[in-house]
């Protein structure tokens, strides 16, 4: 049953061995059953990737705690560890019990970048199941897959037999009731379960859409059957707080990224930061009460033995009562225990924060202003005010940092020259507010070239090419060389441009990513493995342009790949947000506003679950409040206690 | 001593790494250590300083893959009266399947640290695919070797060692279900030698399935002694075996 014994004879000869042994703290080993649906949730990247992914783990506790499931993981095996499968004829495995891939009924994937396609295809091969869906048989494995990635999942339509949209947590079980009576039925008729998975809520069968094209333009994409839904709903759990998952957080027994407690503090995120699709697709804010976030953190600390937690969400300041979730936080482990909060908001009160957390391991701090000049930040409506930003600089100095990264995007809509050198202009004046407080202050400025995303107002914008972002990045780097402290390190452009190919593709793409990975192309979000001759002459052979696919505007009223899913929010919504974009005007949190209505609360009878009724102290991000009053914080006090009133929406 | 420090608790402890966690690196294990300490709640000390650490000190690294009967640490406790089958017993539910705490002590201070201390290791080496005969003649030339010269790199300079004086024992010993098993005894000052060393040093270079350290030895006035029986008072055995 247990491929252990030669495995054990290959582990000698690869890398990092311990990535395929198991045996993490919280590591469930379930007694399959013929009765019980067995999953093998795979995260098609390395073990020290896709082991801390938050999203994976939550199922893998919510199936176990089933008596009619059992679940366990597998990860995409490193080239080395790959060749040396192959070689003995060994399948993907589970690292929990090491089963073969084979003796599970449903192979789910996480999804959260595009340039892992390949790895996923790899990853069904070595499986065992023909790679194309029209190919398998009734005993072959059924391939899902959730995830961000999932909201535009069509250049995987043909290698995939569910997508799941939305948070998992219920959904999972619903499929899984489907699944349960297919196996109890012997497994008849592969058309059946599909046709079943696909009247579940939230689930997308690709197979059962017809697509028509006409020339490059696509068409339609409509339901064959007429209890196939036409749209797709996206799943949401009304209240996170039914949801304390993971309740036992897998402890690795090596390094892995984001190797701490994580503690999922809430879920959404409503700053309206017009590029960002986690922002538009995860909605509404849904926090998790802050009595449950002490108890997790308490009891994940004591039962994994970390002194390190982390508060996630896409902007953990917002977080109602964060400061007192904080100094709980610290005080209640029984050494030192040391907070991290990523996604930080740009302001002085942030930094208060992270004064407070990061009294015992001062790091680097990281800021995102993702734009140089005001007029850009109000296109992208990361409504930063440039003196919230250096005053956060300021205190930062003033409380003794010495190092401060920026994270910045390049080629967004409207973009010019002048936005662009703002980058620079930015980073000097950050620098030189930290000459007076240290004698060698240093800013890195991290640049990253814009990918637009599906269900975000700037879906329609054509992406810049190679060649432009090329030049913007060497315009920024000839601008700032010159400048004591200021670093700059930027993401390959090439790379940019398969992600585009990627994220806003119909199902001819995949075709491309099919003949990258029959070239030998995985691993291609690791720059060693990257190979981006490979992605263009794949687009070449099979007839498809990249300027069609990425770099042209789209038009209002244009087919994409995606109309048939919802994410919630209403296509005429996100088009007045994008022309709001471009005329440079800005859009309020409606967390602490009122409502506009972008379908994401209405559409499905939830709204937003927020402890705190008025907007976070030390700010005007996106609160549509530009201080009036600005003065610059000499230095910023740390306060224990008291900010805001704290009423139950 | 500087009367004015806190009273601290040195205890060494034993412990074994075998099954599937033998793939974990020595750094991995450390690691688990750090963790599995600080959740049985018994007061480490700490390093002083901007990062503090808990004060363990590990003994000769073990190659990832090998298993082992005979790992050690030293670890600084707070207090003058740490005992160790609190420490022992606190163990047993906090560390992962694969690693055992096996026994401890209370060392005195001023005691030498175990990378300093130990001498030699015994090895239990499985070799497959090789006929007993086979090995047996090579133990036989291994012996027979007036010298037995190994290059090695360190710090970008070739530098070539002989192994001989290293080998304190060698014999063919009783075969396993699957191989022939072969045992050795190294020696580890100023450097630990290696076995895979010791079997790639002679044609045929061996690579062997499974190797086990079984024992670590400190030479003193003579005798061979357990890093154990170096402690203040007899050690302390848990009652989980070797798994």
């Amino acid at each position: 049953m247990s491929l252990w014994p030669e495995l054990e004879l290959m582990l000698p000869e690869v890398s990092k061995p311990a990535r395929y042994i198991g045996g993490e703290g919280g590591m469930v080993e379930p007694e399959h059953h013929p009765s019980k649906v067995a999953w093998l949730l795979a995260y098609p990247d390395t073990y020290e990737i896709g082991l801390p992914n938050q999203g994976l783990q939550i199922l893998y506790e919510i199936l176990n705690e089933r008596d009619d499931a059992v679940a366990e993981r597998a990860y995409a095996p490193w080239v080395d560890m790959e060749a040396e499968m192959r070689a003995a004829g060994l399948p993907l495995f589970s690292v929990d019990t090491h089963r073969r891939a084979g003796d599970f009924d449903v192979l789910a994937f996480n999804l959260s970048a595009e340039l892992v396609y390949t790895n996923l295809l790899n990853c069904i091969d070595l499986a065992g199941a023909p790679v194309r869906t029209e190919q398998r048989a009734d005993d072959d494995l059924l391939i899902g897959a959730g995830g961000h990635c999932t909201y535009n999942p069509e250049p995987l339509a043909d290698f995939v037999d569910f997508f799941v949209l939305g948070d998992g947590e219920e959904v999972v079980s619903e499929i899984n009731a489907v699944l349960c009576d297919w196996k109890r039925s012997g497994k008849k008729g592969r058309q059946s379960v599909l046709r079943a998975l696909a009247a579940v809520e939230g689930v997308y069968v690709p197979s059962l859409y017809d697509v028509v094209y006409e020339g490059p333009a696509l068409v339609s994409v409509t339901p064959r059957f007429a209890d196939v839904p036409a749209v797709v709903e996206k799943r949401t759990v009304a209240d996170l707080a039914a949801w304390p998952y993971p309740k036992h957080q897998l402890v690795p027994l090596t390094e892995v990224v984001h190797d701490r407690l994580n503690v999922e503090v809430f879920r959404g995120c409503t700053r309206g930061c017009r590029f960002c699709q986690a922002g538009m697709i995860t909605r509404p804010v849904r926090e998790r009460p802050a009595e449950q976030v002490r108890t997790m953190v308490a009891d994940g600390l004591a039962r994994s033995g970390y002194d390190e937690v982390a508060l996630t969400s896409l902007s953990t300041a917002d977080f109602s009562g964060i400061q007192e979730v904080v100094a709980a936080t610290m005080d209640c482990g029984a050494g030192e225990v040391s907070v991290s909060l990523p996604s930080l908001r740009v302001d002085a009160f942030t930094v208060g924060l992270a004064a407070q957390i990061q009294r015992a391991r001062r790091t680097g701090l990281t800021f995102a202003p993702e734009a140089g000049s005001w007029r850009m930040r109000q296109v992208i409506n990361k409504l930063i005010d440039e003196r919230d930003l250096y005053g956060a600089v300021e205190s930062a100095f003033s409380q003794g940092w010495r190092r401060m990264k920026l994270y910045f995007l390049t080629g967004l809509p409207t973009e010019t020259d002048v936005d662009t050198l703002a980058i620079g202009e930015l980073a000097r004046n950050c620098v030189e507010l930290g000459r007076s407080h240290t004698k060698n202050p240093s800013v890195t400025v991290s640049l990253g070239g814009f990918v637009p995303k599906p269900f975000t107002p700037f879906q329609w914008f054509g992406q810049n090419t190679v060649a432009e972002l090329q030049r913007k990045i060497f315009l920024l780097r000839d601008d700032i060389k010159r400048n004591r402290g200021v670093q700059m390190k930027w993401h390959d452009p090439k790379a940019s441009l398969v992600e585009g190919i990627a994220s806003r593709g119909d199902r001819r793409i995949g075709r491309v990513i099919e003949d990258v990975w029959r070239q030998g192309g995985t691993f291609q979000e690791w720059s060693e493995h990257f190979d981006y001759d490979r992605w263009t002459q794949a687009m070449d052979r099979h007839g498809l342009s990249a300027d069609w696919y990425v770099h042209r505007h789209r038009t209002e009223h244009e087919v994409l790949p995606w109309d048939h899913l919802s994410a919630g929010l209403h296509k005429d919504f996100l088009w007045q947000d994008w022309r709001d974009a471009l005329n440079e005007v800005g859009l309020e949190d409606c967390r602490w506003t009122p409502c506009y209505d972008c379908g994401a609360c209405t559409g499905y009878s939830i709204e937003h679950i927020v402890a705190s009724a008025v907007p976070p102290a030390g700010g005007s991000q996106g609160t549509g409040q530009v201080p009036t009053d600005y003065q610059p914080p000499a230095a910023v006090s740390v306060q224990l206690s008291g900010v805001g009133s704290r009423t139950s929406s | 001593m500087n009367p004015n420090q806190p009273p601290r608790t040195r205890i060494r402890l034993r412990y074994s790494k075998t099954g599937r966690i033998r793939f974990t690196s020595h750094r991995d294990v450390a690691r688990i250590w750090e963790r599995s300490l600080r959740r049985t709640g018994l007061p480490v000390a700490q390093t002083e300083g901007f990062s503090p650490r808990a004060k363990l000190h590990f003994g000769l690294a073990l190659a990832t893959g090998y298993e082992s009967d005979a790992e050690y640490l030293d670890v600084d406790f707070k207090g003058a009266d740490v005992a160790v089958d609190e420490v022992l017993k606190a163990l047993v539910s906090v560390l992962p399947c694969g690693i055992a705490a096996t026994g401890g002590t209370v060392l005195l201070p001023g005691e030498m640290s175990l990378q300093q201390a130990v001498t030699s290791c015994d090895w239990d080496i499985e070799l497959i695919d090789v006929t007993a005969d086979d090995v047996a003649g090579w133990v036989d030339r291994v012996r027979g070797a007036t010298t037995i010269m190994i290059t090695r790199e360190r710090k970008g300079q070739q530098i070539t060692d002989d192994l001989t004086p290293q080998i304190r024992a060698l014999e063919v010993g009783e075969p396993t279900n699957r191989g022939v098993r072969l045992l050795a005894t190294l020696g580890t000052q100023p450097r630990a030698a290696r076995p895979s060393e010791l079997l790639t040093a002679f044609e045929p270079r061996y690579y062997p399935v499974l190797v086990r350290r079984t024992r670590q030895w400190i030479e003193q006035d003579g005798a061979r002694l357990d890093p154990l029986e170096v402690g203040a008072a007899p050690a302390q055995h848990t009652l989980v075996g070797v798994q």
